[in-house]
């Protein structure tokens, strides 16, 4: 009986112990907001472009780790996004919708450009410079590329350009050699 | 003694680990240095070291003068550039330079006047050493001294006299490892006293106590002259060392490595274990910045290659075009013909001969197709055979590392230390199935660098897509308040005389509209 008595005592104490250990942590490492969807939205490329038919980079990422959302309609992300995503998440990778196509930049054909604000208003980045009846004028460094200025300007003056090649990001391509075809190849065949 | 057996026997032969030691085809080590006439136009681009490209001070139509400074440095990792010749500035546009891309950058066309005269704006510092080591090293800097050795990092940068990281040996670099080049053992032969006083130049601004002078003992004629001059000198902190000769020693950790026993580790550099290297070419530019006040205007340059009918080495000036320089070895037709820009292991293929060469051009080969026997074009599967790792003079694993690079696998590439690798191509070398690795891990590299890239434009435009979002949020609640206050004034305004009502309903409406 006695026995009984100190294991009762003994795992009851030993499990008080570990409850205010449990209650102490729960308060000191305690996380706010959704940690995965932060991981989800660091792994994107930030263009709030919405092509992936929710209004930035931060509610698909929420979407995405709620579970409502497939990790595939990042579209400027493309592959290497879709894949860590689906990395993250654990789910087969999926194939991408839409190709991202070459990274663009807007450019404010400033001669036609009647100063109405109207794109400065849609940027996501506030990359476009200008006030009411001043030309505007696009920061090319800050211009993700997202196209949502296009369709709210009056006098369709913003064209979509090339983004400019630069020196220093200039990389090597893959050697032109068979072998190294092949490595694309079976990539590209295996998510087909 | 044991050691001098054991290399008689050959086998303490590698000093650092791996390397290889190819045909070391040195044709050109007992041609001595000619001058390279003045071509009819210089190319002169805005960019010739790893840094900031510089700002062009010149205007089309100006006069400038040899040295005179035609573009000023940006940042701090940036040297200056200046005019190789007097003459007149043409124009200043768009030209392609050595780069692997082929890419263009701006560049300066001076056309000479043929009178080559020279800005004297910088005076001589004779008494060096009486001055202040951070006034010499300022003048290395406005001479436009960058890395001759084919890196062509900014000079000055390295000759920081760092309290933390104090400099105790110097390691003048003889080395010259690649194949072809013969370029610092011809100035190491025919210039060695203006070197041993760079050498000491560069103690004194660094405060080192000891020099090494390093050569390959397959450069027995520039060990004499070294030795002699040293001899002359009577100076027991300098020392020469005669090393065995094998590929990629000339690479500064390597050759730490081989010297001293000291591993530089990852990430760190040879100031971090108490050494600084420097090359010869450079200590010779240091030595006519600092004695005659000249800035960079000219480099040897081993003009090789069997294409090439009479191989030399030539004193350049910086911006002359390529197909001018073959032109004097008597090189005019570039069929079937590769062109390299440095040396063949690190060196870089040139599409066309119409690039001028910069500050860091050690060598121009030709080589027709036939020897380069389109090496890496096929490409067979890797056999598992292991040379690869074992020329590795930095321990890696190339074949495997060049799997992941090809598939993408750029973490795990990264796990493997991709970035530790310095593209001495030994392991392309070796390799019995022609896989260009190198190339491979060249890829990774700019993939890698690319992802990086990305990444940090994502962060910049997440926090500016907040930082939009808060402002608008801001707007939003002012707006909100504005109206409440104007709302709640309104409201005490009809308690205390109702009588009013009406009138200032009416005024809110305006307030409204605004």
């Amino acid at each position: 009986m006695e026995q009984l008595l100190y294991a009762t005592l003994s795992l009851g104490a030993f499990a008080l112990i570990a409850g205010i250990i449990l209650a102490i942590a729960s308060k000191v490492f305690h996380i706010e907001g959704d940690p995965l969807s932060d991981k989800i939205d660091a792994l994107l490329p930030q263009t709030q472009c919405g092509q992936c038919g929710y209004p930035g980079c931060r509610p698909y990422a929420n979407a995405v780790a709620g579970g409502e959302a497939d990790v595939n309609h990042c579209v400027p992300g493309g592959e290497r996004t879709m894949l860590s995503i689906a990395d993250l998440m654990g789910v087969e990778p999926k194939a991408l919708e839409e190709e991202a196509s070459v990274p663009v930049v807007a450019f404010v054909r400033e001669d036609e450009c009647i100063g109405c604000t109207l794109c400065i208003k849609a940027c996501p980045v506030d990359a476009i410079i200008g006030a009411p009846k001043q030309y505007h004028t696009v920061v090319t460094d800050h211009c993700t590329g997202c196209v949502l200025c296009l369709e709210p300007c009056p006098v369709d003056c913003i064209d979509m350009i090339q983004k400019p090649e630069l020196l220093e990001h200039w990389s090597w391509p893959l050697p032109d050699t068979e072998r190294a075809q092949l490595g694309v190849e079976r990539r590209e065949s295996h998510h087909d | 003694m044991i050691k001098s057996f054991l290399n008689k026997l050959g086998f303490a032969s590698a000093p650092f680990a791996g390397g290889v030691t190819p045909d070391m085809c040195k044709w050109t080590e007992d041609s001595a240095i000619e001058d390279c006439p003045l071509p009819p136009l210089f190319i002169v681009p805005i960019k010739q070291h790893i840094g900031q490209a510089c700002t062009p001070l010149v205007q089309v139509g100006d006069l400038v003068l040899r040295g005179q400074k035609i573009a000023k440095s940006e940042g701090y990792l940036s040297v200056p550039i200046h005019a190789p010749t007097s003459g007149r500035v043409l124009k200043i546009e768009e030209h392609a330079i050595p780069h692997p891309s082929g890419m263009g950058l701006t560049s300066i066309f001076i056309e000479p006047d043929g009178k080559d005269e020279r800005d004297s704006s910088l005076t001589p510092m004779n008494n060096w050493q009486d001055a202040d080591p951070a006034e010499l090293r300022e003048r290395v800097r406005i001479c436009g001294i960058a890395g001759l050795g084919g890196a062509a990092f900014p000079t000055f940068i390295k000759l920081l006299k760092d309290k933390r990281h104090p400099i105790e040996t110097v390691i003048l670099n003889g080395v010259e490892c690649e194949p072809f080049l013969t370029n610092d053992h011809r100035l190491m032969v025919e210039n060695s006293a203006e070197i041993l006083h760079g050498l000491h130049i560069i103690m004194h601004m660094v405060g080192a106590k000891k020099a090494i002078i390093a050569i390959e003992d397959n450069k027995k004629d520039s060990l004499l002259a070294m030795q002699k001059v040293l001899d002359l000198a009577d100076s027991d902190a300098i020392s020469v060392a005669s090393l065995p000769t094998r590929y990629p020693q000339g690479s500064e950790k390597q050759l730490i490595e081989s010297l001293t026993g000291k591993q530089v580790p990852a990430g760190k550099l040879p100031m971090h274990v108490g050494v600084l290297c420097q090359n010869i070419g450079t200590t010779k530019a240091i030595y006519d910045a600092i004695i005659f006040g000249h800035a960079i205007t000219d480099r040897i340059i081993t003009i090789s290659g069997d294409a090439v009918p009479k191989p030399a080495n030539m004193r350049v000036r910086l911006g002359t075009p390529m197909r001018f320089i073959y032109a004097q070895r008597g090189l005019e037709k570039f069929d079937n013909i590769q062109l390299l820009h440095g040396g063949p292991m690190m060196g870089e293929r040139m599409r066309h001969p119409d690039i001028p060469v910069v500050k860091s051009s050690t060598g121009l080969l030709a080589i027709n197709n036939e020897r380069m026997k389109a090496a890496h074009q096929v490409e067979d599967p890797c056999i598992r055979c292991g040379h690869c790792s074992e020329v590795c003079p930095v321990s890696l694993v190339p074949n495997l590392l060049a799997d992941h690079c090809r598939n993408d696998q750029l973490e795990k590439a990264a796990d493997y230390n991709l970035f530790d690798c310095i593209e001495c191509g030994a392991c392309s070398y070796v390799c019995p199935s022609h896989i260009p690795l190198v190339h491979y891990f060249r890829y990774g590299k700019g993939q890698a660098a690319q992802v990086r890239r990305e990444q940090s434009f994502a962060e910049v435009s997440r926090l500016r897509s907040e930082g939009r979002d808060i402002r608008l949020q801001r707007e939003k609640d002012e707006k909100a308040a504005k109206r409440r206050k104007v709302r709640d004034t309104l409201r005490s305004e009809s308690v205390l005389n109702p009588e009013n009502d009406k009138k200032t309903e009416t005024t809110s409406n305006t307030e409204g509209k605004k």
